[in-house]
């Protein structure tokens, strides 16, 4: 089974859901993004999703949006992000997932980022802006290498296509809460619990909730019903304003949304 | 089987829909709608009454020999674009577009624009229809197209200003995405180009055709003849291929794309995407396009807002493959040149964008002498161009 898939079942088994980090490789630096990575997993955090900076991110709101073109301005370059991958996983046992738009995969050779990704100790993809039907040699990549793929669920996506990408995830299948993009919000829309339940009618092996979770509350409400929680910009924006020691704070007290009340 | 009227989603490898889940519901909804509002005679009709009643169709075509004589003698004939209601070819597939954001029984517009003329026209359209109107348009483009922020505000639009990435068209485009994710329940994304996800490749350009089709049956019955070469400028290509899909089928006439080459194709500020460009994937769809190694999308540069854009339509990228059309680089000097050249011996001030194609149709009208007939698509007028005029000649006054 993947390792991603194992950390989430570890935390259902204990009777709650995982806590899913995401943090941009290269920011502030990638000496920093490496550290930062590392903290987030030592104060709670089951999977590491690194996002991989890329000049056109669609599905990213403001914080997000700085953060990666702060990286990209800063000289980050995709092979960096297989380092970062290296230390992170020499560091930590918790299983990183890269987060990419699919440019830079395709033009870096898919089969060949597969390889590499493998090597460096990571375990999967999530490819906002791929879908299963659009990635057909990503799905192929990802079956010779065992690495997990995880696409997103919309609430506007019909049954059928639901169906087809919880057939197609490993891992897990990356549920939107709501029909937006990534960023801080005061409520975690109601959709989200509608989509979970119909992805788990459509059969799918385990569903986690992301776009606008950023407190422990919110966490605790998303684990009563999916298997768990994703949470980027909160995460982002307290490495922005406090350097690692704020970020490893604001992920500890997101992890107490996974406790058992 | 001919070139004409490929229905994507895949032209060649080029093309396809890389977007997000959440989009892939208002895609296949904006697929379904176009193609029972396609085989609806009373779709076409109401477009056809408002091509005559309100655009201005067909648009005329005019020779300019005095324009000619700088280009080897050879009979240069414009496709008058330019004269449209709104000032460009850009309204032809707007109000194509707003009659089915209609049917779908959405109340709320949303653009992307560059030198603004797409923008404007959407503004246009949706003061037509009564619709809500946003449109996004790159900080730098604001400021260089002030003029269309003003027109599309006095016709009720809301205009944003995008400070993301480059400040440019390619950005503009990602901020109505996120709009467009966001709002689809409500909102429909008039989309200004031949790029972009499934079907707006294949649905603007059959909104564009038109161009095309008049100008063929226009240019046999002043010369008796179909054209030797066709030219049009090419950013994300929705007027060039307005006016070449008339022709694809056509042997004997040799299509040109003109490129805007900025300082020069071989410097690193330019916006060739065919020229200098490798298949990659931007906003929804494979094509050409600008990009380092690492697949990060490179910034374009011209003194065109419009044509300044890393990517190119995928049905370009396909027919520059086949060889059918041959894309070709144009610098910012040489389209300022034909833009002069045209106002000073015909009374015509282009926009810079069709000024790149008039300057491609000098060297093709020397290649062809005298015996040739040149077509060139005037997509636009020069109005709005006139701040970027005024600085290059040097011939506002001080103030």
């Amino acid at each position: 089974m993947s390792a991603v898939g194992a950390a989430i079942d570890a935390r259902k088994a204990a009777g709650s859901g995982a806590l899913i980090g995401y943090l941009p490789v290269g920011f502030p630096d990638l000496a920093t993004s490496v550290d930062a990575a590392v903290a987030i997993a030592e104060n709670g955090v089951d999977v590491i999703e690194l996002g991989l900076p890329y000049s056109d991110p669609v599905m990213d709101g403001p914080v997000i949006q700085k953060a990666t073109q702060t990286a990209l301005a800063a000289g980050f370059r995709l092979s960096h992000a297989f380092d970062a991958v290296q230390q992170i996983t020499s560091r930590t046992r918790v299983p990183v997932v890269l987060m990419t738009y699919g440019n830079p995969v395709m033009q870096y050779g898919v089969d060949r980022f597969a390889d590499d990704l493998l090597a460096a100790g990571g375990a999967g993809l999530i490819t906002p802006d791929l879908t299963p039907d659009a990635a057909t040699e990503w799905l192929g990549a990802a079956e010779r290498t065992g690495l997990d793929r995880i696409f997103l669920a919309a609430p506007s996506s019909t049954d059928t296509r639901l169906a087809m990408i919880a057939e197609k995830s490993r891992g897990f299948v990356y549920a939107a809460s709501t029909m937006g993009i990534t960023g801080v919000r005061s409520q975690v829309d109601s959709a989200a619990r509608t989509l979970v339940s119909r992805l788990r009618s459509a059969a799918a092996e385990r569903v986690c909730v992301g776009l606008g979770i950023s407190t422990a509350q919110q966490v605790r409400e998303v684990l009563e019903y999916a298997d768990g929680a994703i949470v980027g910009s909160a995460l982002v924006s307290a490495l922005d304003a406090g350097g690692v020691a704020e970020l490893a704070r604001t992920a500890s007290a997101l992890a107490l949304g996974t406790r058992l009340v | 089987m001919g070139l004409r009227d490929a229905s994507g989603p895949y032209f060649g490898e080029y093309g396809g829909r890389f977007v997000p889940e959440s989009l892939i519901e208002a895609l296949d909804e904006l697929t379904d709608a176009y193609a029972r509002a396609k085989a609806d005679p009373a779709f076409s009709a109401e477009l056809v009454r408002l091509g005559a009643t309100y655009t201005g169709r067909p648009s005329i075509i005019t020779e300019v020999p005095r324009f000619a004589e700088h280009a080897g003698g050879a009979r240069v004939i414009l496709k008058r674009e330019d004269l449209n209601h709104t000032g460009s070819h850009k309204i032809n597939n707007v109000l194509g577009q707003a009659l089915l954001t209609q049917r779908i029984g959405k109340t709320r517009v949303i653009a992307e624009t560059g030198a603004g003329q797409h923008g404007v026209a959407t503004a246009t359209a949706a003061a037509l229809l009564g619709m809500e109107c946003v449109i996004y348009m790159g900080e730098v483009d604001t400021e260089r197209q002030a003029l269309n922020v003003a027109r599309m505000r006095l016709l009720g639009a809301e205009v944003v200003p995008v400070t993301a990435g480059s400040r440019t068209l390619k950005d503009a485009i990602n901020e109505a995405m996120r709009d467009w994710v966001t709002n689809v329940a409500t909102t429909n994304y008039i989309f200004g180009t031949v790029a972009g996800p499934h079907p707006f490749p294949a649905m603007v350009r059959d909104f564009q055709k038109v161009i095309g089709d008049e100008a063929r049956q226009q240019v046999l019955d002043l010369t008796g003849r179909l054209p030797d070469a066709v030219a049009a400028c090419v950013g994300g290509g929705s007027n060039a291929i307005g006016i070449f899909d008339a022709f694809l089928d056509d042997d004997g006439v040799a299509l040109y794309g003109f490129e805007a080459a900025g300082d020069g194709a071989d410097t690193p500020r330019h916006a060739a995407t065919i020229t200098k460009g490798r298949p990659g994937v931007l906003h929804g769809a494979r094509s050409y396009l600008l990009q380092d190694d690492d697949g990060q999308t490179i910034e374009s540069h011209s003194i065109s807002a419009g044509l300044d854009y890393p990517g190119v339509g995928p049905e370009h990228a396909w027919l520059a493959d086949l060889g059918r059309v041959r894309y070709l680089p144009v610098t910012d000097a040489e389209a300022m040149d034909a833009m002069r050249l045209l106002a000073r011996t015909e009374g015509i001030i282009p926009a810079i964008e069709s000024a790149h194609a008039l300057a491609g149709s000098i060297g093709l009208g020397r290649e062809l002498g005298r015996d040739g007939v040149v077509l060139v698509n005037l997509s636009g007028r020069g109005d709005k161009d006139m701040e970027t005029a005024g600085a290059w000649f040097d011939i506002l006054d001080e103030k």
